[in-house]
């Protein structure tokens, strides 16, 4: 028997290692509470506060991501101090000292969201409780920025949505501590629409390929109420899965289809791989069974993306948050501050994540507290302009930024490697407005 | 010599708890002491008892054991959406679930051995990841993941939980996110623990050697080796449906990806590193693969300075940018090569290489250390 000569030697030892750790460190068994303080990872005296910074670094919406962390890590340092100081020089109004966040030095850490849910809160958690973060900021997927919205509702921390443009994040799935700059599908659809009639008529008939989760399907269906609305009809829309790669099954069936426009509910990589298949394919020169030329529509665009697909982006219309070719002073000089920093201008994952870095620390100052009770009071209803977008509001009911809309399109003759998108139109907030309630969902108690 | 064996598996079970009720305290030092880290540590402990109970006995290689666990996560939220926060519910019906599929699918795939049961297990995880990415978004929310909701029933306590915004799992009123999560966590992983030791000691357990070192022998002296084997395949499954289950207590939300053929393999992988067919083996592979996943991706380029600041500078920038390599997104690598390590020099995993320390402190017969390897 020797299993139990087994347990005999191995018993000795960890009798030993036992013992000397109940021994050792009994009296702190009591004191780990973390949240013993008046909220959530309090700073407290501390020199400095922690942002988390959970961004994807793997998956379809790396590339995203990275440039997230970038604006985050340039956020960081103006607000430092460091640096030429970004958007402090044209913030409106404008509360930051340079001296870090209520006179406390900036830190931050990092995750990987792996562009999934669980993974997300994974990290999140990690942040929250292990690093002790005060704020987690971060998104790229709509599906990840939920949950992890969620998770930072749950634990009383302040969570600022990176790129999310499903509907949910503030419709449905709002929280009281999640709050966000980027806009949503709804807009896309109603900015899209009134230029969708004047370049491609009133019948039409419409194609959705749309990435299986929540901004897939919120997405699809803001351009199909919006494009229904023009007298557009739609076919059964086709859902696929985030990690698909290969389209080219799916645009064989686009092809044999009644439809004649094509609807890329895609975003990053999906979208680069999709739109690859498209013209692959020769979709965007083929006469569709309607008599009328194949026309392909991607509702959320970035330059990102754009560099991604190359020239097969050209002529195609979409819509943005932001675009580093905007005019204004705000823009001008985010763009300066990030490609000095970089070497290249930002993306509008980059721009939102940093002005949601720019907002919360402002917020904090004008409330002088870091007790989100404090600072979601500050951030409710709060009015600003100079960050890029014009005037802006973030409205108190959902916690929803509202801002011009940029309709764009891939640039026929891009005169550098970045001049990718061009703005077709900057579409007022009063347009892409909507009822407060239409989306349903409760922010729930502070 | 029964009386005396007993003993010492009632004192092995009260050092087992000790170690696992104080982790809080013994991993501080190394930077591995918060909830959610404690808590995956106990859950992928289970997960791997569970499955070293049909791998490490019978020699049955799993590939789809993460179908067992993404039911375990569904049936729970489920259970708290319609029924009640209380994770008990949760749990129990979770573990069920994940069992019932573990007949259908074992009844299939135990017809074949070897390899091609691996392959017919690895089919059927494929299938079902499936399923619950797309066929089944109805039931499991697809990429979005499956998440409590305000406007959920929860038949049973609906009333109680009403207007508070989104509630949390409970345990008769106990939060269970954090410490108390944790500690649940590990009452269950101690209770998985007796279990397995009790089959390891049973002689439904020496059947299932002797499937693993000469099922034919075993035919031919009468044994009809099928019954065992299902009962094995289904015990593991329910211990990864219990994992799951837990998954979803500490964290309401279930997605697809936990159901991955990724998933599976991590659970081979946490099995043959920390000791196949021992009993303490795969908890410190599932430990130790989690502490590699949480704490070494965390480290980035300034934590690396810090450790390495005691160098010259010129010097410190080249360590920094090698070691750079290994931790952070690289933090596989450094998995990687130690699985190798392992695999090459300890076949017997980490338990084995805990013996040969102790082997050289102390006189030891090499026939029993042998033994152990196994």
């Amino acid at each position: 028997m020797s299993d139990f000569k087994k347990f005999n030697r191995r018993e000795a030892l960890k009798l030993g290692v036992a013992g000397a750790a109940f021994i050792g460190a009994t009296p702190l068994f009591f004191n780990k509470d973390a949240w013993a303080a008046g909220f959530a990872n309090d700073p407290g005296n501390s020199k400095s506060v922690i942002l988390g910074f959970n961004v994807p670094q793997t998956g379809a919406y790396s590339e995203e991501g990275k440039d997230e962390l970038r604006a985050y890590k340039l956020a960081v340092e103006h607000l430092n101090g460091g640096g030429d100081g970004g958007l402090m020089h044209t913030m409106k109004p404008m509360n930051l000292t340079g001296n870090g966040i209520l006179g406390k030095k900036v830190e931050f850490v990092t995750g990987d969201t792996q562009t999934k849910a669980p993974a997300a809160r994974d990290s999140a958690k990690r942040m929250i409780e292990k690093d002790g973060a005060i704020m987690v900021t971060g998104g790229s997927s709509s599906g990840v920025a939920i949950a992890v919205q969620g998770l930072c509702n749950e634990a009383k921390i302040m969570f600022m949505a990176g790129l999310t443009h499903s509907n949910d994040t503030t419709g449905k799935d709002k929280k009281r501590y999640g709050f966000r700059h980027f806009f949503n599908a709804y807009m896309s659809g109603q900015a899209l629409a009134p230029i969708l009639r004047e370049e491609y008529g009133t019948d039409r008939r419409a194609y959705h390929l749309t990435a299986d989760y929540s901004w897939g399907w919120t997405q699809e269906e803001s351009i199909k109420n919006a494009t229904e609305k023009l007298g557009w009809t739609t076919e059964i829309p086709v859902r696929t899965p985030l990690t698909q790669t290969d389209f080219s099954s799916y645009i064989t069936q686009v092809i044999n289809s009644e439809a004649d426009v094509l609807v890329l509910n895609h975003y990053g990589k999906n979208m680069n791989d999709s739109l690859a298949s498209a013209v692959q394919f020769g979709l965007r020169d083929k006469i569709a069974k309607t008599g009328k030329k194949w026309e392909v529509i991607v509702p959320l665009f970035s330059r990102k993306m754009a560099q991604g697909s190359g020239d097969d982006i050209k002529g195609i219309l979409g819509s943005t948050n932001w675009n580093w070719s905007l005019p204004d002073d705000a823009s001008k000089a985010f763009v300066k501050s990030f490609a000095n920093k970089y070497g290249f201008p930002p993306s509008m994952a980059a721009h939102t994540c940093y002005v949601q870095t720019m907002l919360y620390a402002d917020a904090c100052e004008r409330a002088g507290t870091f007790n989100p009770a404090g600072v979601i009071e500050a951030l409710e209803g709060h009015k600003f302009d100079g960050m890029g977008n014009g005037p802006t509001e973030y409205r108190a009911e959902d916690h929803q930024c509202f801002k011009d809309v940029l309709v764009v399109r891939g640039n026929e003759n891009p005169s550098t490697q970045f001049d990718l998108l061009k703005v077709v139109k900057v579409v007022p907030r009063a347009q892409v407005e909507y009822d407060a309630s239409m989306f349903g969902g409760d922010l729930g108690p502070v | 010599m029964n009386s005396q064996s007993k003993n010492k598996d009632i004192r092995l079970m009260a050092i087992f708890s000790v170690i696992v009720l104080t982790a809080p305290i013994w991993l501080e030092p190394l930077g591995a002491s918060y909830p959610a880290l404690l808590q995956k540590f106990a859950i992928f402990g289970i997960f791997a008892i569970g499955f070293n109970i049909l791998f490490g006995l019978t020699g049955y290689l799993s590939f789809g054991h993460a179908t067992f666990l993404g039911v375990g996560s569904y049936t729970a939220v489920w259970s708290f959406k319609l029924l009640s926060m209380n994770v008990i519910p949760g749990v129990i019906f979770g573990t069920i679930l994940a069992g019932m599929l573990a007949v259908l699918i074992g009844y299939v795939s135990l017809r074949r051995s070897g390899i091609y049961f691996s392959i017919l297990t690895l089919a059927f995880a494929q299938m079902s990841y499936n399923l619950a990415y797309s066929v089944l978004t109805p039931i499991t929310n697809g990429e979005t993941s499956l998440q409590l909701a305000l406007d959920d029933p929860r038949i049973f306590d609906a009333a109680r939980t009403a207007s508070q915004g989104l509630p949390s799992t409970e345990l008769f009123g106990l939060k269970m996110s954090g410490y108390p999560g944790f500690y649940f966590c590990a009452v269950v992983l101690i209770i998985a623990f007796y279990i397995s030791m009790r089959i390891f000691r049973s002689p439904f357990g020496l059947k299932l050697r002797a499937i693993k070192s000469n099922q034919t022998r075993m035919k031919y002296i009468g044994f009809n080796t099928r019954p065992y084997l299902l009962w094995a395949f289904v015990i593991s499954g329910m211990y990864a449906g219990l994992a799951g289950s837990l998954m979803a207590v500490t964290d309401p939300l279930a997605g697809a990806e936990r159901m991955q053929w990724t998933a599976s393999g991590e659970v081979v992988l946490m099995t043959i590193l920390g000791g196949l067919g021992t009993l303490i083996g795969p908890i410190i592979g599932a430990g130790v693969i989690k502490y590699f996943e949480n704490i070494f991706s965390a480290f980035n380029e300034n934590v690396l300075h810090n450790i390495f600041s005691f160098l010259p500078d010129g010097l410190e920038n080249v360590v920094v940018q090698v070691a750079g390599l290994f931790v952070g997104s690289g933090w596989h690598l450094t998995l990687g090569l130690l699985f190798m390590i392992v695999v090459i020099f300890l076949p017997g995993g980490i338990v084995e290489g805990i013996e040969k320390i102790r082997a050289r402190f102390r006189r030891t017969s090499p026939a029993s250390s042998s033994e152990k390897s196994e």
